[in-house]
């Protein structure tokens, strides 16, 4: 037998037509609640102003405000791991900028330079925690998001006898870092359309000939330039394989020499990274900070990630699938206002379209890898 | 196998202690250049740890290894698997979830510059994998297909593939068709013939005496964590095999009431 070894050509292995192979890929849940969420809103709030320009900026707001989230979760949760501290750390960052830039009246981008290096380094610790005594991470960043609420209530209180610190805007006038934050861009381009009858103008008031939306929000800008970067990271760098492997079996993985450690490690950093860009964002908009923050966004985050087809407990899942799960839940939360609908029904809906798209990404994943 | 070829890897008198447990108890065994040899031993017997300290996981407590010649001590893992030791575990060897392309590359990505940027080069991944497995006898879909829909023998298949294209010289296969169907088995083993052909030396641990003899050239068996010697091919038959494995006589009687059929 040994001495005559044959090419066997299993004839059980159908061709795949490319059109089916093309179709069928993790975002494929994403993008068919993309297109059904958009039909529906197209057709019940058409005329609500959702899809003029006021609209399309307010929803696209607050999508790219899920995305910048889901990017970290995502490529965290590929790597087989949670950070449940991510809601937390919105606040955290977001307080820190506000303690640093106005109590202690820091240059702006030196607030902003540090925030971003204490919540990294918080990111780090929760890795590291993870990493050394192999707890599962839902456990430790449970009590990350327990620790980083309570210093985000108790800084303020001890400092400013207040949980919400005001001033931020005009502390952030004219520094550098902070409009790579909070301003928008492209404002030229919106005049023109604006006069051009593209776009609605103000007809009175102080502002009137100036275009209703005056630019894109840097919000928008940095949600792009995350999903690129965690689409190209994943798919196309040696990174990215070992993303894969690591959240796919770590102890395969490290067989073959990935260093599994640092990779889930350095993906909690990147999460507390896109949480500290989220708060940045937040607070040059709002101009204050608030010590409630945040609250619940962990569990956005990991709904438009499993949303956009990634596997819970890892190895699995693509970027682009998980912003355009931040898509669908921002369409939906801001269409059901324009739409007139009661919003207690988010809940449901939201509950709803969650439930639909596992089940179909379950059914697609399975397509996929042969699970059974 | 001519005995003036000199052997790739040289154990001697390995000792292997776990607190008081005795795992390994002086084993000594020489493996060839181009020859697949079959270590046969019950559970228990010894046979995981004995590989284990060929593939640098453990560190023998006494006794030394010889490579190409050359005393060796290796760290971990990654120390045998840079000097050319490659071992396929069972069921560690690939991730379901990945495409086969990406396991075959997994830890050593191929890597082309764009930009000065380092990306990863997917289309040098996914011909090698579609070359490799072609000359291994498997047809692929396209590189992209989850190890996930592959079967337990052409997942060990890919894993002997992947060591293979790394450059190993000593291959380990750790049970490799216990968990696998006639079929598949006899794939595996259809495998593991190509793979001493190309001069790479196979170590085959297995606990089954028919998958030895079918591809063997040489047969260690190993008990309660000795060597009981090493035989060549024709030298010994499948029913000494198996006694020498079992410790003789207690499994000739249980032999003689099961009718001969173990």
């Amino acid at each position: 037998m040994a001495d005559t070894p044959q090419a066997v050509i299993d004839e059980r292995v159908k061709d795949v037509s490319p059109w089916r192979k093309a179709l069928i890929r993790p975002e494929l849940g994403g993008i068919i609640g993309t297109v059904a969420v958009f039909t529906f809103f197209a057709l019940l709030a058409h005329d609500s102003g959702m899809f003029n320009a006021q609209g399309i900026l307010n929803w696209s707001t607050v999508s790219a405000q899920f995305m910048i989230i889901a990017v970290g979760a995502c490529l965290l949760m590929i790597a087989g791991e949670f950070d449940l501290s991510v809601g937390s750390m919105i606040g955290f960052a977001g307080m820190m900028i506000a303690i640093f830039g106005v109590t202690l009246g820091w240059p702006m981008w030196i607030a902003i330079l540090v925030t971003f290096a204490i919540c990294m380094a918080f990111g780090a610790l929760n890795g590291v925690i993870v990493v050394r005594t192999g707890l599962p991470s839902f456990i430790v960043t449970l009590a990350t998001l327990f620790i980083l609420r309570g210093f985000t209530i108790f800084i303020p209180q001890t400092l400013e006898r207040k949980t919400i610190i005001g001033g931020i805007r005009e502390a952030a006038e004219g520094d550098w870092l902070a409009a790579l934050f909070g301003g928008t861009i492209g404002r030229p381009f919106f005049q023109w359309l604006g006069d051009a009858g593209v776009i609605g103008v103000f007809d009175r008031g102080n502002r009137a000939g100036e275009p209703v939306v005056n630019g894109v929000p840097m919000l928008i800008i940095w949600a792009f330039v995350l999903i690129v970067f965690g689409h190209i990271l994943l798919t196309r760098t040696r990174f990215g394989n070992w993303i894969f492997a690591a959240g796919g079996d770590a102890q395969a993985a490290r067989y073959a020499g990935v260093p599994v450690d640092r990779v889930k490690i350095l993906m909690f950093v990147f999460t507390a990274f896109c949480a500290t860009v989220f708060a940045t964002c937040q607070v040059m908009e709002f101009g204050s900070a608030g010590a409630d923050r945040g609250l619940l966004k962990e569990f956005e985050a990991i709904i438009a990630v499993v949303i956009g087809g990634a596997l819970l407990t890892g190895g699995y899942g693509s970027v682009i699938g998980a912003a355009l799960g931040a898509l669908i839940f921002g369409v939906v939360q801001q269409g059901l206002f324009f739409a007139n609908v009661e919003s207690s029904l988010f809940r449901v809906f939201l509950g709803v379209i969650l439930l639909l798209a596992v089940i179909l990404n379950t059914y697609i994943r399975r397509i996929i890898t042969g699970e059974r | 196998m001519e005995p003036t070829v000199k052997p790739i890897v040289s154990m001697k008198d390995i000792e292997k202690h776990f607190g008081s447990v005795i795992a390994l108890n002086g084993v000594s065994v020489d493996i060839l250049p181009g020859e697949c040899h079959c270590l046969l031993g019950d559970n228990g017997a010894g046979k995981s740890t004995f590989i284990k300290t060929m593939s640098g996981v453990h560190r023998p407590t006494s006794g030394e290894i010889f490579f190409e010649g050359r005393p060796m001590s290796f760290a971990d893992p990654r120390d045998a698997i840079a000097a050319g030791i490659a071992t396929v575990y069972q069921d560690l060897a690939m991730i379901p979830l990945m495409s086969v392309s990406r396991n075959f590359f997994m830890g050593n990505e191929p890597i082309r510059r764009i930009a000065g940027l380092p990306f990863f080069d997917h289309d040098l991944a996914n011909r090698v994998t579609m070359e490799e497995m072609q000359s291994m006898g498997i047809n692929l879909r396209g590189p992209d297909q989850a190890v996930g829909t592959l079967s337990g023998g052409e997942r060990q298949t890919v894993a002997i593939a992947r060591a293979v294209y790394f450059g190993a010289k000593v291959l380990i296969l750790d049970e490799p068709t216990s968990a696998l169907g006639v079929r598949q088995t006899s794939n595996v083993l259809a495998t593991i013939d190509k793979v001493r052909k190309k001069g790479i030396a196979v170590v085959f641990i297995t606990h089954n005496v028919r998958h030895a003899m079918a591809v063997g050239d040489r047969f260690t068996v190993l008990n309660r964590g000795q060597t009981l010697g090493t035989a060549e091919r024709g030298e010994i038959t499948p029913e000494e095999l198996q006694d020498m494995m079992a410790g003789g006589q207690e499994m000739a009687t249980l032999e003689g009431s099961l009718g001969g059929t173990v």
